[in-house]
């Protein structure tokens, strides 16, 4: 029987061999040195804010990797051997393999600041962040956070949770400001102003982290010289491939393992998917790199096909996502850039006190939607993969916006606002259409 | 590797309240001493209106200033930080104690009412607790209290107050706000105060029966018990007693099924049950304690639908007794063999209906249907035999012993102690979930013909697992969120928690038409190579 090994229990790599297994009686081997069981990295944070246990954010019971026939290790692979096709690890004995799978992931950037390495600085990615954060913030009052992303908001969510004033350094003008449009950048700080205890310092950078006589951070020194004390400091800017243990062999790895476009690298029998994955060629409108779940997912569903003999390229629609920024959801659909594109038209339509934002791009002349950032209302996906695969023009979208409206039932309608602001603005005459059934809508051509 | 880490350590929040939180414990803690001095030594503090209003309010008040405290100055949002930190709500020791008295006060309640001084004084006056009620219970029902008033009136201030704190605690959400200002009304007019005024008004008079309008069989298992049918048709009752026999049939046969059709048995459930409103708002800090594993949602299964039909067995039992005694007070409208026709022909429409459902059905759940068949053509069997017999038992056991038996391990022992009593450590919903008759009466309708669903926002989810850990009836969401499926449960009771837990804006409670509402295979959307060949 043919031996398929995956190094990584995180989506992709669970993904890839829920995948497998359910085409194939392959055996099936996960080796994962983070933990036994795939838990939802993205869930970490409601662990340590104690919304759950970490075994409610292991999205299966513990007898399915065994019912279905997948080998779970808990061991750190320390070298492959591309040749012989087998894995050394550091307690378990030599593993050969047929197929490698490689879905290690990331780990946080350190980019050299001095004193990075002294205790309470730490960043969050894995299970081992996790309890060492824990341990590092137990009983502290003040800490400073590095990077104005999603990681840095969700540790400041998660320290603001036990009490601690936190400081966040953000070298950009705006929060989140190389993926969000500078209007709703500042939208997303008007909201996290709202949370006590909380200070946001833009463009500013780490100098320096100053320790005490025990090694562990006192204070931190910014860039422009302001000293802020801290008992932890989190660095939060950004995550790169976790590859480390490969950069030795003959696998191809630029900032991650170079993939073709069906996943495979440039050695037989080895494929990488997720974090770890860099495209040689970017597709569509793609970064070579992009470390997000759902991507991890789709390469996990596409690199089983390939494994069980039905040969996929890597296919992903178009790009969506969301987050949250405390108590501020956002999703986006399509491409909203955070500058506009030389063709593109934006239409932003804000609801201050009820804290929603929608900002439409479309092309200036043709008018074709391109995308969305929706802040505090919920839209339907299918809608939106719909309209941007049919290409429908920005007036079809927002005259179909209550169709599209994914918030819970009963909630304040903005709809007529959105198109009437609209109208006014662009000189347009769209007419919103009644609520009708979503299923319906997606029958008709646009 | 693998190493564990106390996260419950840190972070107790409960060791730095603010002054509105000491506020609202102080005076739900002079209640509580009230009710424990007045329970435990019997002692008659008088002026019992003045006690009264000092317990009533700190139940109401303090429970509400404790949520301003903890509330107040955030933003509106998910307030779920450190529950699994709190010993209140991690079956921790508070958790414990508070299950401990809980269980406590149900048992006495159930049994031993005499310890709240329920009618132990002088000429049957009451003493103790429930002597403290007697004002109230003047001024609503015109007569003294006694422990069921005490326990109704209870219960419905800890709907109506711990409402308003599950509403400023989902503040800006607007159907958690109205569903709960339903619950309230329902609970608050419909359930305790319309019953008390009519029964002051003596509509009870010609014998007793639920004038709780809401209360709908089978939940209500003593609807169609002869002395509560002969209560209703009693001369003294009129009007009133017929139109609330009509409304109740109505409620079960047409409404029930149509309403349940339309939206879920949401609307029954979470919005006007006096039992699901108890759940969802002074439960609503244990939701997180209902098993999620697939081997309690089996048992759930096997259970709530063996009481379901033995609820069903029993009714019938219990009308044929009704109609096998010579003197039945429907007699004036109708003679006997109308009652055994009626018996029979429901029992035997009941057989066709299911096998009609084993015929078409697909998939293993249609065996049940079979097996609903079977029980129902034995049910028709035993009591023609009975019949023919002349033997005044539909299936050979006094219909009187098995009301009694449902009566104690089902009504006291499962909906009050598990139910109620247990919510600091199975969670809020275990009656509902795995006893309710009208729970699983709803739930077949809810799974097999209605336009409700839970939809999956496409590709969104990121299997977190907020909204399977804050399902109070122990539904593992995420299971069908991850696979981009609609979330289609016999058990779910609309209650809309996983919606707003969810941080990606991933789940949608919708009534929509019912093609495409189960989808087994489904595509998660947003990869043009997503392999849409599921096994």
């Amino acid at each position: 029987m043919e031996h398929v090994v995956i190094i990584g229990n995180g989506i992709a790599g669970v993904t890839a061999a829920r995948h497998i297994r359910k085409k194939s009686d392959k055996r099936i081997t996960i080796i994962s040195s983070e933990s036994k069981y795939f838990f939802s990295r993205t869930a970490l944070m409601y662990v340590y804010m104690g919304h759950m246990r970490f075994e409610d954010i292991q999205p299966y019971e513990n007898h399915f990797w065994k019912k279905n026939r997948i080998d779970l290790i808990e061991d750190y692979v320390d070298e492959v051997d591309f040749q012989s096709k087998t894995l050394k690890l550091l307690q378990t004995p030599p593993i050969h393999y047929d197929q490698l799978i490689l879905a290690t992931g990331s780990k946080s950037n350190k980019f050299g600041w001095k004193g990075q390495d002294y205790h309470g600085v730490q960043g969050l990615y894995s299970k081992k962040d996790l309890d060492l954060m824990e341990q590092n913030t137990r009983g502290i009052k003040e800490a400073v956070l590095i990077g104005g992303g999603l990681i840095g908001v969700e540790m400041a969510e998660m320290l603001l949770s036990r009490d601690i004033n936190v400081t966040f350094l953000i070298r950009e003008k705006t929060f989140w400001g190389n993926a969000l449009p500078e209007t709703d950048s500042n939208f997303v700080t008007q909201h996290l102003k709202r949370h006590h205890g909380l200070t946001l310092l833009f463009e500013e950078e780490l100098d320096e982290i100053i320790p005490d006589d025990s090694k562990r951070v006192k204070e931190i020194k910014t860039k422009k010289g302001k000293i802020i004390p801290c008992q932890f400091v989190g660095l939060a800017a950004g995550v790169s491939p976790n590859v480390d243990f490969l950069k030795e062999s003959e696998l191809e790895i630029d900032k991650g393992i170079l993939v073709n476009p069906d996943l495979s690298t440039n050695q037989k029998d080895v494929y990488a998917i997720g974090d770890c994955a860099q495209f040689k060629t970017p597709i569509n409108d793609r970064a070579p790199l992009e470390q997000v779940w759902y991507t991890g997912r789709m390469m996990g569903e596409t690199v089983a096909q390939t494994i069980v003999g039905n040969q996929m390229n890597y296919k992903p629609s178009h790009w969506f996502n969301s987050a949250k920024f405390f108590d501020l959801e956002y999703q986006t659909y399509g491409r909203v850039w955070s500058e506009l594109k030389e063709n593109e038209s934006s239409f932003v339509w804000k609801h201050d006190k009820d804290e929603v934002s929608l900002n439409f791009v479309f092309d200036k002349n043709s008018k074709e939607f391109k995308g969305v950032n929706t802040f505090g209302l919920r839209l339907r996906h299918e809608l939106f993969e719909k309209w941007l695969t049919e290409k429908a023009s920005i007036q079809e979208v927002l005259q179909n916006l209550k169709t599209a409206n994914f918030d819970p039932e009963f909630f304040k309608s903005f709809e007529k606002d959105v198109v009437d602001a609209f109208n006014h603005q662009f000189g347009e005459s769209v007419k919103l259409a009644p609520k009708k059934w979503w299923r319906k809508l997606m029958l008709d051509k646009v | 590797m693998g190493t564990t880490i106390n996260y419950s350590i840190a972070g107790d929040k409960t060791q730095n309240l603010n002054v509105t939180q000491k506020l609202g414990l102080t005076l739900a803690s002079i209640s509580l001493f009230i009710l424990l001095l007045t329970w435990l030594t019997g002692l008659t503090l008088t002026p019992n209106w003045l006690f009264l209003g000092i317990l009533l309010f700190g139940f109401s008040a303090g429970p509400v200033l404790y949520a301003i405290g903890t509330y107040k100055g955030l933003p509106a949002g998910i307030k779920n930080n450190g529950v699994y930190f709190n010993s209140l709500t991690n079956r921790g020791a508070l958790g414990w104690i508070g299950a401990i008295i809980l269980t406590l006060f149900y048992v006495c309640l159930y049994w031993y009412g005499d310890w709240f001084g329920d009618g132990t004084g002088a000429k049957g006056a009451n003493e103790g607790t429930v002597a403290l009620f007697d004002p109230l219970s003047q001024i609503l029902r015109g007569k003294p209290a006694d422990k069921w008033f005490l326990y109704g009136t209870f219960y419905t201030i800890a709907i109506v107050f711990l409402g308003v704190k599950f509403m400023y605690k989902y503040r800006k959400n607007r159907y958690h706000f109205i569903r709960t200002v339903v619950v309230m009304f329902s609970q608050l007019v419909l359930a305790y105060m319309l019953p008390y005024i009519l029964e002051g008004l003596n509509a009870n008079s010609g014998g007793y029966y639920s004038l709780n309008p809401v209360n709908s069989w089978p939940l209500n298992s003593d609807f169609l018990t002869g002395s509560r049918i002969d209560a209703r048709i009693a001369p003294e009752n009129q009007p009133l007693g017929v139109g609330y026999m009509v409304w109740g049939i109505i409620l079960f046969l047409v409404v029930t099924p149509f309403v349940t059709y339309l939206v879920g048995k949401r609307w029954y459930c979470s919005w006007f049950c006096g039992c699901g409103g108890l759940a969802e708002t002074a439960g609503d800090s244990f939701r997180h304690l209902s098993d999620k594993s697939i081997k309690a949602w089996k048992i759930e299964r096997w259970l709530v639908h063996s009481v379901m039909v033995f609820v069903m067995l029993m009714t019938v039992a219990v009308m044929y007794s009704y109609f096998a005694k010579s003197e039945f007070k429907l007699m004036m409208y109708f003679p006997a063999w109308v009652g055994y026709s009626l018996l029979f022909g429901l029992l035997g429409l009941a057989v066709l209906l299911f096998l009609f459902l084993y015929i078409k059905g697909k998939g293993k759940s249609r065996n049940f249907m079979l097996v609903a068949a079977v029980i129902s053509m034995v049910m028709i069997v035993s009591m023609l035999l009975s019949y023919l017999g002349n033997n005044s038992q539909a299936f050979g056991v006094s219909s009187n012993t098995i009301k009694k038996g449902y009566g104690f391990f089902i009504g006291a022992i499962f909906s009050g102690i598990v139910g109620v009593g247990f919510y600091p450590l199975l969670g809020n919903r275990v009656w509902c979930r795995f006893g309710c008759p009208m729970a699983g009466y709803m739930g077949i309708i809810q799974r097999f013909k209605s336009r409700f669903r839970i939809t999956t926002n496409g590709g969104q989810c990121i299997s977190c697992g907020n909204c399977s850990t804050y399902c109070e009836q122990g539904i593992d969401v995420r299971a069908y969120a991850q696979k981009g499926q609609n979330i289609v449960r016999a058990a779910c009771v609309g209650c809309g928690v996983c919606t707003s837990v969810c941080p990606r804006g991933v789940l949608k409670l919708e009534n929509g038409p019912e093609e495409g509402r189960v989808n087994d295979n489904p595509i998660i959307i947003g990869h043009n190579g997503h392999p849409t060949l599921r096994m």
